[in-house]
C-alpha cells in the first residue's frame, strides 16, 4: 500500500463490472462441450425429421393443386401424418423442446454445491445474484442455439428436398413461432433452475423435473381430457348449458403450458386459423359458421394469441422469480 | 445483494495493522448459537491459527469475514471494510480456500484458475502470468493442464490455494487446509504458507482440528469451543493462561550406584521453587523435575547446571519440556466447560 493515502486510492484491478457475464460465458462454453449439448441436438433434431418426413409427403400429393394456396411453406410444420394426426412437427417440437430447458438447469445450482464449488464461486468479488443470472442467461443462449439450428434445417430441408421458397410473411411467422417457443423453453428452463435451487441432489431434480415434464406434456391432455369429460353436461342438455361447460372445459386445459404453447404455434402458424376460444353464445356459434375463410396477417394471430403468450412469459417470470429469491436466502453451506 | 454504495471507507482508526477485527460477533441459527460473542484479532504478516472441533463455529466465523453469512449481532472489519456493507471489495482481497474445495472436473487446473481469474476482473495478461506464479508456488506447473478430474485430494488442495492467492490477495483464509494430505504434503504446504507470509508480507488465518501443524506454523492461535473463542495468543501465552502453574525440565544424569542416585535426588529437590522430583524408571530415562510457577523454569535451569558442577554430577542432558498445545488445547475446552 502506498502512503499517499486519502490523495491515492490503492492500485489495483477494478471491481469486475458484470460478473455474470463471467458465469455466463463459461457455462455457456460448458454446455456446448457436454455431452448433453449433442445429445439433445440430436433428440430434437429427430423429433423434428420424423414428422418433416410425413408432411413432406403430403405436401408434394397437395402442391400441385394448391399452387397460389396460403402459406404452403409453413404446412411443413403443421401437416401430420394421415395416419397419426399429432405426427407434426409443431406438436413434436412443443413434446420435446421443454427437454432442452430442464436439461440446462436441473443441475446448475445443487451441481454446484455437491461438487464443492459454489462456496469458492460465492468468495470471488462478484454478487451473489450474478451466479443465478449468469446461469439462466447462458442456459437460454444455448436453447436459442439449439432452436435456431433445428427450425433453421427444417426450412432448409423444406426448400432444398421439395423447392418451396418461403414468403416474406411465412419467414415473419415462422421467426414469431421461433421467439415464442424459445419464450416457452425458457419457461422450462427456469422451471428447472428452480428445482436446482430447492432440490439438493441433482438426480433428484431431474427425476421430478421429467416427471413434471411427462406429466404436462404427455398426460397432460389425457388427464384434462379424464377431467372435462366427468363435468361435460348430458347430450340433452340446452345449447346454453353445453356452451358454459365447453368454457370451463377450456379453462381447465388451459391450466396446463403446453395446452398454451399449443394453440399459440396452431395460430401462429397457420394464418387460416382466427378463432381458438369456444364460443360463449349461440350467436358467436351462428357467427362462426357463416364467417367466410380469411387470412390473417401476423399482427391479427399475434392478437388472437396475446393472453397466452403473456401467460407463458409471466410463468417463466415466476419461477425464475421463485429461483432468485430461494437461491439469495439459502446458506452458503448445505 | 446489491447495496446502494460502494464506496470504500476506510477503518478511521488508521495507524493499526490489523488486517481481521471482530467485535462481539454473533451468529445464531434458531436457537443454536454457532459464534459466540467473538472477539478476535488477526494482524498483518502473522498466521493466525484457529483451532477446535468440528462444529465449533470456525466455518461460520470464516462465512461472517467473508461476507457469505450475515452475523446475528456484532460487528466485523476485514481490511477496514464491512463484509456485510461491501462484501465485493472485502472478496477482491481475500483469497479463500473452503471446507473440502471443489473444481470443475471437466476443466484443466489452469482454466479453472482463469475462471477465478476473470471473475475478480483480472486483464488477460495479468491473469496468465498470475496463474503461472502461483501454480509454480504450489508446484502444481506439470499438471496444470490436465483435468483436475485426474487430480488427487492433496492435488485439489494445492489448486486450491493457487486459487486463493491468484487474485494477489492481502490476506489468506484457509479452512483446513491439510485434511486429506499425507504427512509430506502437509510438510510442503505449511512450508509454501511460512513462504508467503514472508515473501508477500500477507497475513493468514487458517482453521484447523489438527493441533501440531497449528503449532508448528502459526504465530498466534486462538482456541475455539462451542461457538467461542477461549484463548488467543502464542503458545507460550496459552500455556500460561492455561496451564497448571508448573513447568517441567527433563534432567539426564549418569549416576553410577545407588547412592549417587539419592543424592541426586536430595540436590534437585534442595533447589528453590522445586515442588516435585521424579526419578527415572530406568538407568537410560532423564529425570523430570517440577517447577512452580512455571516463570521460574529458566532459572531453575541455570540452577541444575551449578549445582551439577557443585556435586560432581554428570549432566547429559538439560532442557525444558514445552507444553504441547495438544495439553493446552483440552485444558481449555475442559476448562470453559466446567
Amino acid at each position: 500500500m502506498s502512503a499517499a493515502g486519502s490523495t491515492v486510492e490503492v492500485a489495483r484491478d477494478p471491481l469486475p463490472r458484470a460478473g455474470w457475464r463471467v458465469v455466463a460465458a463459461k457455462e455457456f462454453g460448458d454446455h456446448l462441450l457436454s455431452v448433453r449439448f449433442i445429445v439433445l441436438l440430436i433428440v430434437l433434431g429427430l423429433a423434428a425429421a420424423i414428422p418433416l418426413y410425413f408432411a413432406a409427403d403430403q405436401i408434394r400429393s397437395v402442391a400441385p393443386q394448391a399452387s397460389g394456396a396460403a402459406a404452403v411453406f409453413l404446412a411443413l410444420f403443421t401437416l401430420g401424418s394421415q395416419d397419426i394426426a399429432v405426427l407434426r412437427v409443431d406438436t413434436f417440437v412443443g413434446i420435446v423442446a421443454p427437454l432442452l430447458g430442464l436439461a440446462f438447469a436441473f443441475d446448475a445450482v445443487n451441481g454446484e454445491r455437491s461438487e464443492g464449488t459454489l462456496p469458492r464461486l460465492l468468495a470471488q468479488p462478484i454478487h451473489r445474484d450474478d451466479v443465478i443470472n449468469g446461469k439462466f442467461a447462458a442456459g437460454m443462449a444455448v436453447i436459442g442455439l439449439v432452436l435456431v439450428t433445428v427450425i433453421g434445417f427444417i426450412a432448409g430441408f423444406g426448400m432444398i428436398r421439395l423447392g418451396i421458397v418461403p414468403h416474406g410473411s411465412e419467414v415473419e411467422r415462422l421467426a414469431a413461432w421461433l421467439v415464442v417457443t424459445f419464450l416457452y423453453v425458457a419457461l422450462w428452463l427456469a422451471f428447472g433452475l428452480l428445482l436446482s435451487v430447492l432440490i439438493r441432489r441433482a438426480a433428484t431434480a431431474a427425476l421430478i423435473g421429467f416427471g413434471i415434464w411427462l406429466l404436462v406434456t404427455v398426460f397432460g391432455e389425457l388427464i384434462t381430457t379424464l377431467i372435462t369429460g366427468l363435468i361435460a353436461p348430458a347430450a340433452n342438455a340446452s345449447t346454453d348449458t353445453i356452451l358454459s361447460s365447453l368454457q370451463i372445459q377450456q379453462f381447465i386445459t388451459r391450466l396446463l403450458p403446453s395446452t398454451l404453447y399449443r394453440e399459440i404455434s396452431a395460430v401462429l402458424l397457420n394464418p387460416g386459423v382466427t378463432q381458438i376460444s369456444a364460443p360463449t353464445s349461440i350467436g358467436q356459434v351462428q357467427q362462426a359458421q357463416q364467417q367466410i375463410p380469411t387470412l390473417l396477417t401476423l399482427d391479427q394471430s399475434f392478437l388472437l394469441v396475446w393472453p397466452q403468450v403473456v401467460a407463458i412469459v409471466a410463468l417463466a417470470v415466476i419461477c425464475f422469480a421463485a429461483a432468485y429469491v430461494a437461491f439469495m436466502r439459502q446458506e452458503v453451506r448445505a | 445483494m446489491r447495496r446502494a454504495k460502494p464506496a470504500v471507507k476506510r477503518a478511521s482508526g488508521g495507524d493499526d495493522d490489523a488486517v481481521i477485527r471482530t467485535r462481539r460477533l454473533t451468529k445464531r441459527y434458531g436457537n443454536l448459537v454457532a459464534v459466540n460473542n467473538l472477539d478476535l484479532e488477526v494482524h498483518r504478516g502473522e498466521i493466525f491459527g484457529l483451532l477446535g472441533q468440528n462444529g465449533a463455529g470456525k466455518t461460520t466465523t470464516i462465512l461472517m469475514l467473508l461476507g457469505l453469512t450475515e452475523p446475528t449481532s456484532g460487528e466485523a472489519r476485514v481490511m477496514g471494510l464491512d463484509p456485510e456493507r461491501e462484501p465485493r471489495l472485502v472478496k477482491r482481497r481475500v483469497g479463500y480456500l473452503p471446507d473440502a474445495v471443489g473444481f470443475y472436473g471437466g476443466l484443466t487446473g489452469r482454466q479453472n484458475l482463469r475462471y477465478t481469474a476473470s471473475l475478480n476482473g483480472l486483464r488477460r495478461a495479468a491473469a496468465e502470468s498470475a496463474i503461472v506464479d502461483v501454480l509454480e508456488q504450489v508446484g502444481l506447473t506439470d499438471r496444470a493442464d490436465d483435468r483436475v478430474d485426474t487430480y488427487s485430494r492433496g492435488m485439489r488442495q494445492r489448486l486450491g490455494i493457487a486459487d486463493a492467492l491468484v487474485k494477489g490477495p492481502d490476506l489468506l483464509i484457509l479452512d483446513e487446509p491439510t485434511t486429506a494430505i499425507d504427512p509430506l504434503g502437509v510438510v510442503e504446504i505449511l512450508d509454501l504458507l511460512r513462504r508467503l507470509v514472508h515473501e508477500r508480507g500477507l497475513a493468514i488465518m487458517l482453521s484447523s482440528h489438527l493441533l501440531t501443524q497449528v503449532q508448528s506454523v502459526c504465530d498466534r492461535i486462538g482456541i475455539f469451543a462451542s461457538g467461542r473463542l477461549v484463548g488467543q495468543g502464542t503458545v507460550d501465552e496459552l500455556a500460561t493462561a492455561f496451564g497448571d502453574g508448573t513447568a517441567t525440565i527433563e534432567v539426564g544424569l549418569e549416576l553410577p550406584g545407588p547412592a549417587d542416585i539419592s543424592r541426586a535426588e536430595s540436590v534437585l529437590r534442595g533447589l528453590n521453587t522445586v515442588t516435585h522430583v521424579i526419578p527415572p524408571a530406568d538407568d537410560r530415562s532423564p529425570w523430570q523435575v517440577i517447577v512452580r510457577p512455571a516463570a521460574a523454569e529458566s532459572q531453575v535451569r541455570q540452577e541444575i547446571l551449578v549445582a551439577a558442577v557443585e556435586h560432581d554430577l554428570r549432566l547429559t542432558t538439560l532442557r525444558p519440556i514445552v507444553p504441547s498445545l495438544d495439553d493446552i488445547y483440552r485444558a481449555a475446552v475442559v476448562r470453559t466447560a466446567a
